[in-house]
């Protein structure tokens, strides 16, 4: 029977930012976003006074400064550095690691090792905590790790037993793949419960879920059903594409099919009430294979008229007349929540003219009184904390002017 | 995902090898020499002269292996406390010591319920000449 661990690292930033700055543990820490936004990283200590994953900053100032909550901005190059650290070490387990996020990774473990030696050459080697569970199943390992995240030692191999109990509680929307449509859904049949889930017949499943739900339901099963595959798709986006009837040639053609893509995805994106921090395309042409164009957007959105257009300049970078175009499509990627932005300024419902209006307003008001005034409205009260990354600790392991100064 | 292949702008030579190649060696790396643990290995930098008689002086950088066991006589970066230090462990008999390396700084005694933990181990000072 195969045995797959899902590494996953507790806290990841915040769990970067202890490593130089130990006096943060044991402490509540929060993280940052880009902007300084919003909140996209909690210690458990941050987590147990309510602040939830997402939160806007303004809204939570006031509690974190009578708990003393400490504030980092994001610091990406220590958090990709150290992430990089981590997953070449699991490599040194087993070569075919899969890196599922910055700080996921699922790593085949038939005869490899002992998780507890993996968790503690980490730890010992980056300063990272790591959580790992071990099972069957890439859905049923990350059952596992949450649990393993409870635990004092930090691993978890549960046995084919103790993980049915567990999926006799699970709710659905715990389970990998399985979003807040999914779950509203299968609650209006029923299903509340990942052993409900997985005890449907296959034929409902199909029908229902499509193919993913299916495969869902036999990974709960223990029977792997999802590839590990060399490049897993990035966590936190959202794909749309489409293999065509009849090839493309045309540009107008292509750049229709992508206006369609683009549509789509931001459609999904408002139904997760997310929105996309950059856009990437693809097209597969039959002559010269697969190619791709990333472009990041000015600013995180579900806007539809936005990603049409970024979808269509990043178009006009790969086009190349002649060829046939078999297959495109279009990432949405590093997904944020809706609260920590402005809600409603740029919500679909408005119709474009009047989303226009909006934001002529935007910015004749903004031209007239600085930028600050309307910025500020966003971010709300500041209570002294600055905005954009002015906490960001030093990047400690990529700036020769940044390292760790000990005194000694 | 991009391919990357690599790309040799000046071309690459064909024809007959050199009788030199047989004997071609890398030229030698520093980062070869000094860092044998990349995913422990990280670089910090000094202040003060407690560790003088070690060779290290304000301004150096040192090379951090974490991944390494420290020994009696380690230099180690070290937290005591909560706070950063680097100096080197000693051991006599059962107790173990943060020892300095500068007569004014007396060695510092590490108790069973002292908050001590080692970061790593110091195993390259960097001192610039100019």
């Amino acid at each position: 029977m195969s045995s797959i661990a899902l590494v996953d690292c507790n806290n990841f930033f915040v769990s970067c930012e202890r490593v130089f700055d130990p006096s943060l543990i044991g402490r509540p820490v929060v993280v940052l976003s880009s902007n300084d936004g919003c909140i996209i990283a909690r210690s458990n200590e941050a987590k147990a006074l309510g602040i939830p994953m997402g939160a806007p900053l303004f809204e939570w100032a006031d509690l974190m400064e009578r708990h003393k909550v400490h504030v980092c901005s994001s610091n990406f190059p220590l958090y990709g550095d150290l992430s990089h650290r981590v997953m070449r070490i699991l490599t040194h387990f087993n070569p075919d690691i899969e890196i599922y996020s910055v700080d996921e990774a699922f790593l085949a473990m038939d005869g490899v090792a002992d998780p507890q030696v993996i968790r503690d050459k980490v730890l010992q080697w980056t300063g990272i905590p790591v959580s790992i569970g071990v099972a069957p199943t890439k859905t049923l390992a990350k059952v596992a790790t949450k649990k393993a995240k409870k635990r004092p030692n930090g691993v978890f191999t549960p046995t084919l037993d103790e993980l049915s109990t567990i999926l006799e509680t699970l709710p659905v929307s715990d389970i990998w793949g399985i979003g807040r449509r999914l779950t509203r859904f299968l609650a209006k049949k029923g299903i509340f419960t990942a052993a409900q889930l997985r005890d449907q017949e296959d034929i409902w499943l199909k029908k229902n879920l499509s193919i993913t739900g299916l495969r869902t339901a036999w990974e709960l099963r223990g029977q792997p059903s999802l590839p590990f595959d060399e490049e897993p798709p990035a966590k936190q986006s959202i794909m749309t594409s489409r293999s065509f009837g009849r090839p493309l040639l045309a540009h107008e053609e292509l750049a229709e099919a992508l206006s369609a893509f683009a549509t789509r995805g931001a459609e999904k994106l408002r139904e997760e009430e997310r929105l996309a921090n950059w856009l990437q395309i693809f097209v597969i042409t039959k002559e010269e294979g697969s190619a791709y164009a990333f472009t990041t957007l000015p600013e995180p959105t579900s806007y539809t008229p936005t990603l049409i257009s970024y979808a269509k300049q990043a178009l006009q970078t790969l086009y190349k007349p002649g060829l046939t175009y078999k297959k495109a499509g279009i990432l949405l990627g590093d997904l944020v929540p809706e609260t920590c932005y402005q809600r409603g300024l740029f919500m679909q419902n408005r119709d474009t003219a009047q989303e226009r209006k909006a934001m002529d307003l935007l910015d004749h008001a903004n031209e007239k009184f600085g930028y600050d005034i309307l910025h500020f409205a966003a971010v709300g009260v500041t209570h002294g904390w600055k905005r954009k990354s002015e906490l960001k600790s030093p990047s400690y392991t990529t700036n020769w002017n940044d390292l760790l100064t000990i005194r000694i | 995902m991009a391919l990357k292949i690599p790309f040799y702008p000046e071309g690459v030579a064909a024809g007959f090898p050199s009788a030199a190649d047989d004997h071609l060696e890398q030229s030698l790396d520093l980062h070869e020499l000094m860092v044998k643990h990349p995913e422990a290995t990280f670089y910090v930098r000094v202040e003060g002269d407690s560790m003088e008689g070690a060779g290290m002086q304000t301004g150096d950088i040192l090379v951090v292996d974490r991944s390494l066991q420290a020994h009696p006589n380690s230099i180690i970066v070290a937290l005591l406390n909560g706070e950063f230090t680097v100096k080197r462990l000693t051991v006599k008999g059962k107790q173990h010591f943060l020892t300095a390396e500068h007569p004014a700084y007396p060695p510092i005694e590490i108790s069973e319920e002292a908050d001590f933990q080692i970061w790593g181990v110091v195993t390259y000072v960097i001192h610039r000449a100019r």
